[in-house]
């Protein structure tokens, strides 16, 4: 059962990246990689700063901001440079591995002796519950506050910004801004899920970041099925569904390896079930026909 | 008003493909006058437009708006006194977002987009006593995406986009290339009542001979990157629709 409970909090932690990877993918139709480097990014900042005693808290604001400038610099050579977006992303993410090593300093940084964000709540004597109690006010809010903005004015013209650029344009939006700002919040939410996991792990690993921008395309794409599937309009539950869906991946992964898949074949399995999921409308389609 | 002084426009220049768009062209179009443009494929008529609303910037020359020199200015900086239709109906909608937040976006095309909610009761109301008055029962569908209408519903609600933040230019490329023949008529009918009422000067692009006798105050030809014709107000309410045919011999 525990087993199954820390795939649901890895997928609420998990989940604010889920969010990011929506907004650059679905919103501003930009395939971003740069997930990889500003997830661990944002582990790697967290590490440091809570064992120089820094308060959970004020780290995340720190933590957004170096999320903030990933994403820009791949905006920036997207838009400036006109480098296809998938490969600006994977300048970055390349780059920040060798950043994030020297920050961290060493390949791995336990955070065991540390006040971490998950330490801090003691409402239920189980502290399984307190856990959960804290991811889920903190993806709680962020859900709030990414809803928000997007229902904004400032939101819209993010929309049409991917939906379609040259009305965007002719409306007297600066589209090439809008991906800016647009990469910044995405990569943003997704160094807050490197230091969402960085802490409920209790370590931040210059590996960890590896391949999980396929987890959070799964958990984006297995909530767009859901979304088309219930036709949803709402903004805010095309958010929650998402959140959803990044749930449900994690909870495929731990079904996987408790049925006695071998642990070194995980990457595997995620390609595959991420391909399923991709495929599967597809077929379905094909077969109509 | 729109002055374009001897307007060069060059495309891959210096390359084996070198193409010259627009040779010299200077012309002027007063406040409240509806330009109406013809000329075959490649006479630069698009390029032209282009070169009014921003999308791409001219090689030499100058271009001024009510006075202020733009030429320099990016097409999102001078949406503050144009509005464009475009001749593909899903170049001038969002699909994916609702009526309702394509007509928000469109009633801030001169301001910024700030971070507050600007969609409330009273918005949708106007936005929907709007849609009411072009007669096609859209006004309780406000909320559905722009995606659902059809290309002749979508262009007429372009059309009320550009209108719904002060505007002084429309431009309209080819409104009704893709449309049938009556969602045709019900745009231009719509653009030729919104430029009278909002007293708007506009430029329109055509290839239908009979548009172009029908509406404007005034009738261009263009070809080979220069004005070939320019027929005033009085001249155009004389001319038949069977003199312009040979024009194109």
């Amino acid at each position: 059962m525990d087993f199954y409970i820390t795939a649901i909090m890895l997928g609420l932690c998990l989940s604010s990246m889920s969010l990011g990877i929506f907004i650059s993918m679905k919103i501003f139709n930009i395939p971003d990689i740069t997930t990889d480097g500003s997830y661990t990014l944002g582990a790697v900042v967290t590490a440091i700063l809570l064992t120089a005693h820094w308060h959970a808290a004020a780290i995340i604001p720190v933590v957004m901001a170096c999320g903030a400038v990933a994403g820009s610099l791949t905006a920036l050579i997207h838009t400036r440079l006109k480098i296809d977006a998938l490969l600006a992303g994977i300048l970055v993410m390349t780059g920040l591995y060798s950043i994030n090593l020297i920050v961290l300093g060493r390949s791995n940084v336990p955070l065991i002796n540390v006040s971490t964000l998950f330490s801090k709540i003691h409402f239920f004597s189980n502290q399984g519950y307190n856990d959960a109690l804290a991811a889920l006010l903190f993806i709680g809010i962020i859900l709030c506050i990414v809803t928000f903005i997007l229902k904004t004015d400032f939101g819209i013209a993010m929309r049409a910004t991917g939906d379609s650029p040259s009305m965007t344009r002719s409306l007297g939006v600066n589209t090439n801004t809008m991906k800016i700002i647009g990469l910044a919040i995405a990569n943003s939410l997704t160094a807050l899920s490197g230091y969402l996991v960085a802490q409920y792990q209790n370590f931040t690993d210059i590996n960890m970041g590896i391949g999980i921008v396929i987890t959070g395309l799964g958990s984006v794409l297995i909530g767009d099925a859901l979304i088309s599937w219930w036709k949803i309009r709402s903004i805010l539950w095309q958010l929650v569904v998402v959140l959803c869906g990044s749930i449900i991946f994690q909870m495929v992964l731990a079904v996987t390896l408790s049925v006695g898949v071998d642990p070194n074949l995980l990457k595997l399995v995620t390609a595959i079930f991420v391909l399923l999921i991709v495929s599967i409308p597809r077929l379905k389609l094909n077969l109509r026909q | 008003m729109i002055e374009l002084k001897n307007i060069h426009k060059v495309f891959n220049k210096g390359e084996a493909n070198e193409v010259v768009a627009l040779h010299n062209l200077s012309l002027t179009i007063q406040k409240g006058e509806f330009a109406v443009v013809i000329g075959s494929n490649g006479s630069g008529k698009t390029t032209l437009l282009n070169i009014i609303s921003g999308a791409e910037l001219c090689s030499a020359g100058s271009v001024t708006i009510n006075h202020t020199n733009v030429t320099r200015y990016r097409e999102y900086h001078r949406s503050k006194w144009i509005a464009r239709v475009f001749q593909n109906p899903l170049s001038g909608t969002a699909p994916n977002l609702s009526i309702l937040d394509n007509f928000r976006l469109a009633a801030l095309r001169t301001t910024s987009k700030k971070l507050t909610i600007g969609i409330n009761d009273a918005f949708k109301k106007q936005v929907q006593e709007k849609i009411a008055a072009l007669g096609m029962g859209l006004e309780n569908k406000v909320e559905q995406p722009m995606g659902t209408l059809s290309g002749g519903q979508r262009q007429a609600l372009t059309l009320l986009m550009s209108v719904m933040d002060n505007t002084d230019i429309l431009l309209l490329d080819e409104p009704t290339a893709a449309l049938d023949p009556k969602s045709s008529n019900v745009v231009m009918q719509t653009a030729d009542t919104l430029i009278k009422q909002y007293n708007l000067t506009a430029l329109l692009i055509t290839h239908n001979l009979k548009d172009a006798n029908q509406y404007g105050t005034r009738l261009i030809q263009m070809a080979e990157g220069n004005i070939l014709r320019d027929i005033n107000s009085a001249e155009k309410t004389k001319l038949q629709l069977q003199n312009m045919f040979g024009w194109f011999a």
